[in-house]
């Protein structure tokens, strides 16, 4: 791979160890993936914040890095394991609650933006059409690539943090051009009329594709929070990475025939729905998978408004989001119904299952894989049945 | 035998070779106190990584693996060196974090376990 002499420089450490690292990092990951250089990137969305998954190790190694490495662009911030500032209320453990700080701190010694969300894009880190980024979370990394037009590979926590404190990255996959067309047709002939319907949609589209990149067809309009369940739904039950849709997304007109199709009809909606609900009465709501924009918190302030909730309602949003939501007056509305916000958080990082949950009830269809994958039960309802079910009289 | 491959992170090292045919996961796959492989399925069940040259075709899972292995390196349990058919990201970035020589690009169906091997730079020796 070809280094400019200011990465030669890195890669010899003559600017600190942890450029070094992130250096090395870099350069071994250009020569697996056949990248022919590095380019910069405008910013970086940092995976791998979870105490949960980071554990010990993770924490030893950032911490080691946060020695003399530093932001050099644009750094935000995955979802914590717990709300920063409301852990005691959400019943998280003293050492689980420490360590996390712990990995926080780093992080904030690193220069990264404690922006704690799954949804960058909504609280300050908005790259342009065809700007290089180096996005973890793969929510993120599909929305990024496919509606906003950026253009960033699947990073893992490292990698991004190694973008970050160089601020580049090596010069493959969904960088470049080609490796951008759709490889797999979805014909859509199914009714999508609420984000939860986009949500099963790519559930089932990212089952078939994996790790290729869908073309939806027949899709004739679909809003901010639509496009981001889908992101996440397709990212989740595959590796999608990007997706376009016919008409509406940037690059859908990329060229490159897609030699197979696929239909996505009435009863593919129906059987994925019904795939998503376990037995039994749920103990625990959840909303926010990706973290909620300010039009879905003022929808629940609506639902909200004069009603009661029984048992535990979470709804998951960034602090930019919550602060917006404060000035805007749905707050105090949520708050006062006993609804909870877990702000810097989620269902899917916080440690649900040893907070006592059995069944969840949550609008999100990755919400319910990964809820599966840590031992829970779900059930995958529209945002407003979450709320009907939060407040239903027992 | 002699075989070059490709340095993935730059070491010398040697030890007896412990071969996985199938790819393998750090994160739920290997205990990070002990180096015991966790896996159900894989052949080296039971057995501890630790010190040992490890073969195995390429990485798998999680990229929190890569954690998983520089806490190995923490704990004195990771293995003295790691040979893939293909490496990718996980196991990539482990290595380096944790500083244990990685070479790719070796035909491993040449190395048994038991083996004594010797790792240096790009070349395999065994």
């Amino acid at each position: 791979m070809l280094l400019t002499r200011e990465e030669e420089g890195m890669l010899a450490g003559r600017e600190g160890r942890a450029t070094q690292k992130a250096m090395q990092i870099l350069v071994a990951l250009g020569k697996i993936y056949d990248a022919k250089r590095l380019v910069r990137v405008s910013s970086v969305q940092v995976s791998g914040v979870s105490y949960k998954n980071l554990g010990d190790a993770g924490l030893e190694f950032l911490d080691d890095l946060a020695e003399d490495g530093r932001a050099r662009v644009k750094t935000t911030l995955n979802p914590a394991g717990m709300s920063l500032t409301d852990w005691e209320a959400q019943g998280i453990d003293k050492r689980f609650a420490e360590k996390q700080l712990s990995v926080i701190d780093a992080y904030r010694r690193l220069g990264v933006e404690i922006s704690c969300t799954c949804t960058p894009y909504l609280a300050g880190n908005e790259p342009r059409f065809g700007e290089h980024v180096a996005w973890g979370e793969s929510s993120a990394v599909a929305y990024a690539n496919s509606v906003i037009g950026a253009r960033t590979n699947r990073e893992g926590g490292p990698s991004a943090l190694a973008a970050s404190l160089t601020g580049r990255t090596p010069l493959y996959g969904l960088h470049l051009t080609e490796n951008r067309a759709p490889t797999l047709a979805v014909d859509v002939d199914a009714l999508l009329a609420s984000p939860e319907d986009f949500s099963a949609m790519g559930y089932f589209a990212g089952k078939l594709v994996k790790d290729g990149i869908p073309i939806f067809r027949g899709v004739r309009r679909a809003n901010l929070e639509e496009l981001k369940t889908l992101s996440a739904a397709l990212a989740s039950s595959g590796g999608v990475a990007m997706f376009h849709i016919e008409g509406l997304t940037p690059e859908y007109d990329l060229g490159g025939r897609t030699a197979e199709a696929v239909t996505f009809a009435q009863n593919d909606l129906e059987e994925t729905n019904a795939s998503l609900n376990d037995e039994g009465t749920p103990d625990f709501v959840a909303v926010g998978c990706p973290h909620c924009s300010l039009a879905e918190v003022a929808e629940l302030a609506g639902l909200l408004d004069g009603r009661k909730v029984r048992g535990e309602f979470w709804i998951c949003c960034s602090r930019e989001v919550k602060r917006q939501s404060d000035e805007a007056g749905y707050s105090q509305v949520i708050v006062g119904s006993g609804a909870k916000f877990a702000t810097d958080t989620c269902m899917v990082v916080a440690p649900v299952e040893e907070l006592g949950f059995k069944v969840v009830a949550t609008n999100s269809a990755k919400a319910c894989h990964y809820l599966r994958n840590a031992g829970l039960r779900v059930r995958f309802m529209p945002l407003q049945e979450c709320v009907a079910e939060a407040t239903r009289s027992p | 035998m002699k075989i070059k491959g490709r340095a993935i992170f730059e070491g010398k090292a040697e030890g007896t070779a412990l071969v996985s045919s199938s790819p393998m996961s750090f994160y739920g796959g290997v205990n990070p106190e002990t180096g015991e492989v966790t896996e159900r399925g894989n052949e080296l069940l039971g057995q501890s990584v630790k010190g040992k040259v490890l073969v195995f075709p390429n990485g798998k899972g999680s990229t929190v693996g890569s954690y998983v292995l520089y806490r190995m390196a923490k704990n004195g349990v990771a293995p003295c060196a790691i040979i893939n058919a293909k490496c990718e990201t996980i196991v990539a970035v482990g290595a380096i974090i944790s500083e244990i020589p990685c070479v790719d690009n070796v035909d491993i169906s040449k190395i048994v376990s038991g083996d004594r091997v010797r790792v240096d730079g790009a070349t395999v020796k065994f």
